[in-house]
């Protein structure tokens, strides 16, 4: 199963950090901190693998990828296929580039709920709900239009400010 | 305005952290909106309670704590709109787990929530419940989940599924009812359930033994159709991932088909023509492609054996090991490994393959490509793949260089051949990387070497040859001089000429120039120095002739600064010098080491038994002085009737002894205590016996000035003891007996036992020099009375000021079982014939590391001595 997913700027800030096993919050930080630490520092010509036994136990294992300014992190046991993460991640961001029309480091920033539900439209308890990327903008979508929807109560358009953002 | 109040928006407050400049900015900005929060909170303000709570979650995310907004939550997915619920859902999910109390509180507002009209709304519940659940909620809330199993809209069918997993994961024995809805839903032509029942269905299988049962039986052909399906299905442009349809589902199928088919011949031979489809049809040249033929390879190895598709998926990892991808080669050198158990044979015929690994630019597949050699090599390859990997030695990485030597050292113990090949091997790899190889593969390399008696010769010239190309290696230099101090002979006389070797010629000079130059060369340590001093021993008896020299070079030791080299250059300067008869028998060539003993040792199970590296460990264990308690009676009886008031404990003996007397010499007391301790610290050392100590303190307080650097290094040579007399002492208890002078030099003294423990014995013997008669010669004899082996004695006397001690060095500082050490002391008393001998000893040693001491008073010294 996936055990977290994390989403961290080049500076090591953390952008969207969800964790599929509970850890404590300290722990989080020092997770973020650590693995900032291990990717800051990896050269540019290697594989996109690391070996993440010291901080999740046996057999497990970080994918990253770069895109512009920001690390994708998927932590992960030896149930799933490294490769397969690689797609995953890129259905990820192709969903997020959907949703944002060409994502950046700020919409995420501000949208953090809203990049939550699209995370949540594609892993649920750690296992892939959906691999396909206008299913889940879909599903996003008709999410945001409920919100918005009138029939529902007034407060929504003041109250998540946030998400409705751009 | 306040900008913070709580009324701000999400969007500010996240420009307001995002301005700041540094933590403590961030800090204050952040403990002000938690606290507009938390009033918020506890004014119960229902207006911007999701606001709120979205603003706890990004600071929760920035690693703030945020427990008060856990109740929040609550009340939130308890609310009836959805935009509440859907934040309410999100702070749940990231702000509380499944061991908090509070949880237990949701239950209700799920149960209703999954029950709810609007799918959205059952959507974020499932969502919930599958990333939090607890067993207590999975138990409660299972029967609304199985339900939903069946709802009409696929997006929650699918997030059923998955919800479905948490709970049998928390409470394994709700599997079976789980097991025929799955089944079920295994039928669906929807890709997206498809994937998620069949996770389920392969979850149910790891926890549930008649699940897997049921589903071998009853679904693996189902499964072997839809990936058959998936494999050969014209272009489905919505599963599509580049031009590949649907991977994940691909995958995931391969998954549920290898957990099916491992331990089952059956159902493993039913699968047996899909798999081989997957594996030839699949296009390898997207990731997803790879991706696919990956998962198919593992689910090869792991069912049960059909050879053909075996070599097939070795192939395709051995497809992969050239890709251009790191990644695909990361994944493959992992694979590899794992299939080497099961066919070794196979991945062999990828050793050059994976060898060239070993020289890829990524360390992290370098390091794994490493590894799988090492597990791939045996006796029949072990020559061409060491050859490769020193070869490559030569040009690889300096950080990998450390890793690369360990293994190639490991392989060429492990499985050489023949010695010379092993020796050959070594000294590439020690010229190459020397600074890289641990002390115990170049020990190791001596004990072969010595072990190897027709290589001498060759050994030592080829050494010769490499310190003069790779004297930078210190392991190289080490073991290039000690072969050249043991067999200087063989090298310059072309002994034991091999056919493979080219003659040289080395005059006697040219070898002692060699060790000249690495004692000289300023990375040098102290091991390699002091190694190069003893070879240049060796040589002086091997090469007489160059005697003078070898002096010359060992005499610029003397004024080194390490104690370690400045002793044994005088010491050995000595031996060269005026030993000459000693010398040669000093030097001879060394036993054969013994490989077992050493390979024992390596393995931990003999700890080493000689400290070699600090400085202070003299070799000489000389000792000094001392004391003991019971028998002070003894000692005042010589010479009084009385019994003194003071000799009921020792330490007021002490105090008697040593305080009441003016000790006001105190370079003679300290110059006859161990050099390598501040004298006055042995000396309070000895003293401390008990609590008058404190007195006694004071009275030597003055002697610790002179006892700093400048005593401890004339000490090579002990200072004369004091002369000045003890007469206080014992003057004072009244007119002595004086005890006949003895008449003649020649009386013989028979021998006493000193001291005796139950571990130790101490037996003197006496001589005297004719005309001298007040000068005592006592050879003492320790005996070790037990079986074990005391390392590092010492023995330590300690004397009134009326006699003078010098103390030899002992024979040894390590007595073995039932073996003995001896140590000769010279008393001086000047009080001859007046007083009779008295002497306190300690003796130290270590017993299995521990530090043991004895102490003890002689006096039971013949009289007229």
């Amino acid at each position: 199963m996936i055990r977290a997913v994390i989403i961290m700027n080049d500076q090591g800030k953390p952008r969207l950090v969800k964790f599929y096993d509970h850890q404590p919050m300290e722990k989080q930080q020092e997770i973020i901190r650590s693995i900032y630490g291990v990717l800051c520092s990896r050269a540019e010509n290697v594989s996109n693998f690391v070996h993440a036994d010291s901080t999740f136990g046996q057999d497990t294992r970080l994918v990253y990828k770069t895109f512009a300014t920001l690390y994708f992190i998927v932590i992960f046991d030896d149930s799933e296929n490294e490769l397969a993460i690689l797609d995953l991640m890129q259905v990820f961001v192709e969903t997020l580039d959907k949703c944002f029309s060409n994502v950046c480091e700020l919409d995420i920033i501000f949208n953090f709920n809203k990049v939550h539900t699209i995370l949540d439209e594609i892993i649920l308890g750690g296992q892939v709900v959906e691999m396909n990327s206008s299913d889940v903008v879909k599903a996003v979508n008709d999410i945001s239009g409920l919100e918005k929807n009138p029939n529902s109560i007034l407060r929504v358009s003041k109250s998540i400010s946030g998400w409705q953002g751009r | 305005m306040n900008p913070f109040s709580s009324g701000t928006r999400l969007r500010d407050m996240i420009r307001a952290i995002r301005a700041c400049k540094t933590a403590a900015e961030e800090r204050a900005v952040v403990r002000k909106e938690c606290a507009s929060i938390r009033a918020a909170v506890s004014d119960n303000d229902n207006d911007y309670r999701h606001r709120n709570l979205a603003k706890l979650m990004f600071i929760h995310m920035l690693g703030y704590p945020t427990h008060f907004g856990q109740m929040e939550c609550l009340k939130l997915i308890a609310a009836p709109g959805f935009p509440e619920k859907r934040i309410g859902y999100l702070g749940l999910m990231l702000l509380l787990d499944e061991r908090q109390e509070v949880l237990m509180l949701v239950t209700n507002s799920l149960k209703q929530d999954l029950n709810h009209t609007n799918q959205y709304i059952v959507g974020l519940a499932l969502c919930a419940l599958g990333n939090i659940s607890s067993a207590e909620m999975a138990r409660d809330l299972a029967p609304e989940v199985e339900r939903l199993l069946q709802f009409r809209d696929p997006n929650v069918r699918k997030k059923a599924a998955l919800c479905s997993i948490r709970i049998i994961k928390k409470v394994p024995d709700l599997a079976e009812n789980f097991v025929n809805p799955v089944a079920s839903l295994l039928k669906e032509k929807h890709h997206g359930v498809l994937l998620t029942a069949i996770q389920l269905c392969a979850d149910l299988c790891i926890v549930s033994e008649e699940a897997l049962e049921y589903f071998r039986k009853k679904c693996t052909e189902g499964i072997v159709k839809i990936l058959k399906d998936a494999v050969n299905s014209p272009y489905a442009p919505e599963y599509d991932i580049s031009g590949i349809s649907d991977p994940f589902l691909q995958i995931r199928l391969l998954r549920i088909l290898r957990i099916l088919g491992h331990g089952d011949a059956d159902a493993s031979d039913f699968m047996n023509d899909v798999l081989a489809q997957v594996a030839t049809k699949t296009e390898s040249n997207k990731n997803a492609g790879n991706a696919i033929l990956y998962e198919c390879v593992e689910t090869i190895m792991s069912i049960e054996d059909s050879g053909g598709l075996r070599v097939l998926a070795i192939n395709i990892l051995g497809r992969f090991l050239s890709n251009r991808d790191n990644n695909i080669r990361y994944v493959a050198l992992n694979m590899l490994m794992k299939a080497i158990s099961v066919d070794g044979q196979a991945v062999q015929r990828h050793r050059a393959t994976i060898l060239e690994c070993v020289k890829d630019s990524d360390a992290s597949i370098r390091k794994r490509a490493l590894e799988l050699v090492y597990l791939l090599v045996n006796e029949s390859n072990v020559k061409p793949l060491a050859k490769e990997l020193i070869d490559y030695l030569v040009v690889s990485d300096q950080d990998f260089k450390g890793d690369l030597t360990a293994k190639i050292c490991s392989i060429v113990e492990k499985l050489s051949p023949e010695k010379i090949w092993y020796i050959d091997q070594m000294l590439k790899v020690l010229c190459e990387a020397g600074n890289y190889v641990k002390d115990e593969v170049w020990h190791a390399l001596i004990v072969v070497i010595t072990n190897a008696s027709n290589l001498h010769g060759y050994t030592v010239r080829s050494l010769y040859k490499a310190i003069q190309t790779s004297g930078d290696q210190e392991a190289v230099v080490r073991v290039a001089v000690w072969c050249i101090g043991e067999y200087g002979d063989l090298l310059v006389n072309n002994i034991g000429m091999l056919d493979i070797e080219e003659p040289i010629t080395v005059t006697e000079s040219d070898a002692i120039d060699a060790i000249e130059v690495a004692i000289m060369r300023h990375t040098s340590d102290l091991t390699t120095r002091a190694m190069c001093l003893m070879a240049l021993l060796k040589l002086s008896s091997r090469f007489p002739s160059c005697s003078q020299r070898i002096k010359d070079i060992v005499t610029q030791s003397k004024g080194s600064l390490l104690l370690e080299l400045q002793q044994r250059s005088i010491e050995f300067n000595s031996i060269i010098g005026k030993h000459q008869n000693l010398r040669s028998a000093l030097v001879e060539r060394m036993p054969v080491l013994d490989e077992a003993t050493y390979s024992g040792r390596r393995a931990g199970s003999v700890p080493a038994a000689v400290s070699t590296s600090q400085g202070n460990t003299l070799n000489i264990p000389n000792g000094v002085v001392k004391i003991v308690d019971a028998p002070l009676v003894d000692l005042l009886d010589l010479g009084v009737d009385e019994p003194a008031p003071t000799n009921s404990s020792a330490a007021n003996f002490l105090h008697d002894l040593l305080g009441g007397v003016d000790i006001s010499s105190p370079s003679a007391q300290s110059g006859t205590m161990q050099p390598q301790k501040s004298g006055t610290d042995v000396l309070l050392d000895l003293l401390s016996s008990g609590s008058p100590l404190a007195q006694i303190n004071t009275s030597t307080s003055d002697n610790k000035i002179p006892v700093s650097p400048l005593n401890s290094l004339s000490l090579s040579s002990p200072l004369p003891a004091a002369t000045s007399s003890m007469m206080d002492l014992l003057d004072g208890f009244g007119p002595t007996p004086t005890p006949p002078a003895p008449k003649d030099n020649g009386p013989t003294y028979p021998p006493i036992v000193a001291f005796e423990s139950a571990s130790l014995r101490l037996m003197f013997n006496f001589s005297k020099q004719p005309g001298s008669p007040h000068i005592t010669q006592i050879e003492a004899n320790f005996t070790n009375k037990s079986s074990d082996v005391y390392t590092d004695f010492i023995f330590q006397a300690a004397v009134p000021k009326f006699l003078q001690l010098h103390l030899e060095p002992a024979s040894s500082n390590t007595l073995n079982g039932n073996g003995s050490v001896t140590q000769k002391l010279r008393l001086t008393n000047n009080q001859h014939g007046k007083k009779s001998l008295v002497m306190r000893i300690r003796i130290s040693y270590k017993l299995n590391n521990k530090d043991m001491l004895e102490e003890g008073q002689i006096s039971n010294f013949p009289r007229d001595l």
